[in-house]
């Protein structure tokens, strides 16, 4: 009756986010007094799990496909969870987790919790946390069923280091009949993504213009932080779409958000409301996102945020 | 063509969102309904295939009557039919299942979900809605182009986008990019008018359990005034996270 976690990882190497959840997934396993077995895909080395808990690795090897086909991914993880007898499931809020967590609970016929904030408060029956109304309220939800899958909010229970000795298995990557099929996949993975960052820089249309973009890539660079965007520069095409946060784009829920030229339009707060400190710099003093952020400087863009950069930098050499 | 299309009726985003029964359940007194956005990008997405393919839309809702207006808005919109499942969407699951049901009765190629909606957040039904119909989904879908019976679709992944193809039917997770909101039909008075004639039909839920039970709500703590550092003083700022933030 162990605890699966499914931890992602890219060309091998584990994401923060997947990390996270070993983590959270420890905290569950040892309330609840069993193992914890971590899923990995194509990982050779992992014993960077022994730093966060992990009793024993599950990996599984895709060879000849090379993508996220989330049928054979559930398929494979199904396999797993009955085979180690699980009750609890966690995936992270990536993409790829919240693509896989409700066809995974429909596979193995659990119920399915996302955006959870905290640890089960009670496991008979499950009872957890989570946001709803786009970060407005939380609620408790129970599960009402004999086994559960949790995803994780990004950033909400944080890395935990709790050493283990992992024993490392192989299992099977599954067919599934589905015409799904990946054909290609287009992403800058030398930069750190919106869902795996600890810092988000974010600019909104007091930047003018795209040309002036260097100034946040600058700054998230120095920070080793993800840039993001408002609705209307990604409307605007000054930033393409996968950068928009916000309500109908990607929520944000980092330890720090820094908000540059971003009024803070209700539907842009309600997607990064959960991050856990905001800054705020805009020349506007009446702009509304200054009522949602922890610090706030009241200037202009062009002549803060440079010497930003340059304080930081010599402070980072 | 046949295309469903699920709407889910949520508050509007600038709603004030309060509880009631001891913070049991949701209060939806004094509060504006809308189609839920992510919704809106897909029937938008489906009326495009009605105007250049002919294709036939219905668009379905779980819910009691209150759910009428945002379905006759649907049919201004351009939708031809709409389905009203009389029930409380009491979880995802419990919505999926009840979708499920109907998708079983009915022949639809393509079915259209939202991606998530902006209430419960649970991105959730149409994974299981495609799930107990073993056909595949398509989650954050930038991009959809069809030829015969195959499509070609785009999702958004962190940090970039990734290219798929399947067969039809599927469940489609709609977002912006799919269309883009200026691309949004407001209805028209002449719309207006045609959706009073349309069919809105009402169908009897299926007995299922819900999986989920939701205990309370509760509302995050209130936030402290924001902390304003001079513009002149940037160090200040980067102190202020280093030591009192703890985040750089």
């Amino acid at each position: 009756m162990s605890v699966v976690v499914y931890v992602e990882s890219q060309n091998g190497i584990f994401k923060k986010a997947g990390l996270e959840v070993a983590s959270y997934g420890r905290a569950i396993a040892n309330a609840i007094q069993t193992n914890l077995v971590a899923v990995t895909f194509n990982v050779n080395d992992a014993s960077m799990l022994n730093n966060h808990g992990v009793d024993k690795v599950c990996n599984i090897n895709t060879t000849g496909d090379t993508f996220f086909n989330v049928d054979r991914y559930s398929a494979s993880l199904a396999a797993v969870i009955e085979n180690e007898t699980a009750t609890l499931v966690v995936v992270s809020a990536t993409a790829n987790g919240r693509y896989l967590g409700p066809i995974l609970a429909a596979a193995i016929k659990a119920a399915y919790v996302s955006n959870v904030v905290a640890l089960p408060s009670a496991y008979d029956p499950v009872t957890v946390k989570r946001s709803c109304f786009t970060n407005k309220a939380f609620n408790a939800c129970v599960s009402n069923q004999s086994k559960t899958v949790i995803s994780l909010s990004s950033n909400a229970f944080g890395l935990k280091e709790h050493t283990s000795e992992a024993e490392y298995t192989e299992a099977e990557y599954l067919n599934s009949n589905s015409t799904l099929k990946v054909t290609a996949t287009d992403s800058i993975s030398d930069k750190v993504t919106i869902a795996d960052a600890d810092i988000v820089v974010s600019g909104g249309r007091g930047l003018k213009g795209p040309e002036n973009w260097h100034l946040i890539e600058d700054l998230a660079s120095v920070l080793g932080a993800a840039t993001a965007c408002s609705k209307p520069v990604s409307d605007m095409g000054w930033r393409p779409h996968s950068e928009h946060v916000g309500q109908t784009g990607k929520p944000v829920a980092s330890n720090l958000y820094i908000a540059i030229g971003v009024s803070g339009a209700i539907q842009h707060l309600a997607g990064i409301n959960s991050s856990k400190v905001k800054v705020v710099i805009n020349n506007d003093p009446e702009a509304p996102f200054f009522k949602a952020a922890d610090y706030g400087i009241v200037g202009d863009a062009f002549e803060v945020v440079p010497k930003l950069i340059e304080k930081l930098k010599a402070i980072k050499q | 063509m046949n295309i469903l299309v699920c709407i889910s009726n949520v508050p509007d985003t600038t709603s004030k969102i309060n509880f009631k029964d001891e913070n049991k359940s949701f209060d939806p007194n004094g509060v504006q309904f809308i189609i839920n956005p992510n919704d809106e990008f897909g029937l938008t997405r489906a009326i495009w295939l009605q105007q250049k393919a002919g294709a036939k839309v219905t668009v379905v809702t779980v819910g009691d009557t209150g759910c009428e207006p945002i379905l006759r808005k649907c049919l201004a919109i351009g939708a031809d039919q709409a389905i009203r499942i009389d029930a409380l969407p009491s979880d995802g699951f419990f919505v999926a299942k009840q979708l499920a049901a109907l998708c079983e009765k009915e022949n639809y190629d393509l079915i259209i979900t939202g991606r998530e909606s902006i209430d419960y957040n649970g991105a959730m039904v149409g994974g299981m809605l495609a799930s107990f119909l073993s056909i595949p989904y398509l989650a954050n879908c930038v991009q959809f182009e069809m030829e015969g019976s195959t499509a070609t679709l785009e999702r958004e992944i962190d940090g970039g986008k990734e290219i798929l193809s399947a067969s039809l039917p599927l469940v489609l997770g709609a977002q912006k990019g799919l269309v883009e909101e200026s691309d949004l039909i407001i209805p028209n008075m002449r719309g207006i008018m045609q959706a009073r004639q349309k069919p809105l039909t009402v169908e009897i839920a299926v007995e299922v359990d819900a999986a989920t039970t939701i205990q309370h709500f509760e509302k995050p703590q209130a936030k402290g005034p924001v902390r304003l550092v001079d513009a002149a003083e940037v160090d200040t700022l980067i102190e202020l996270l280093q030591n009192e933030a703890k985040v750089l």
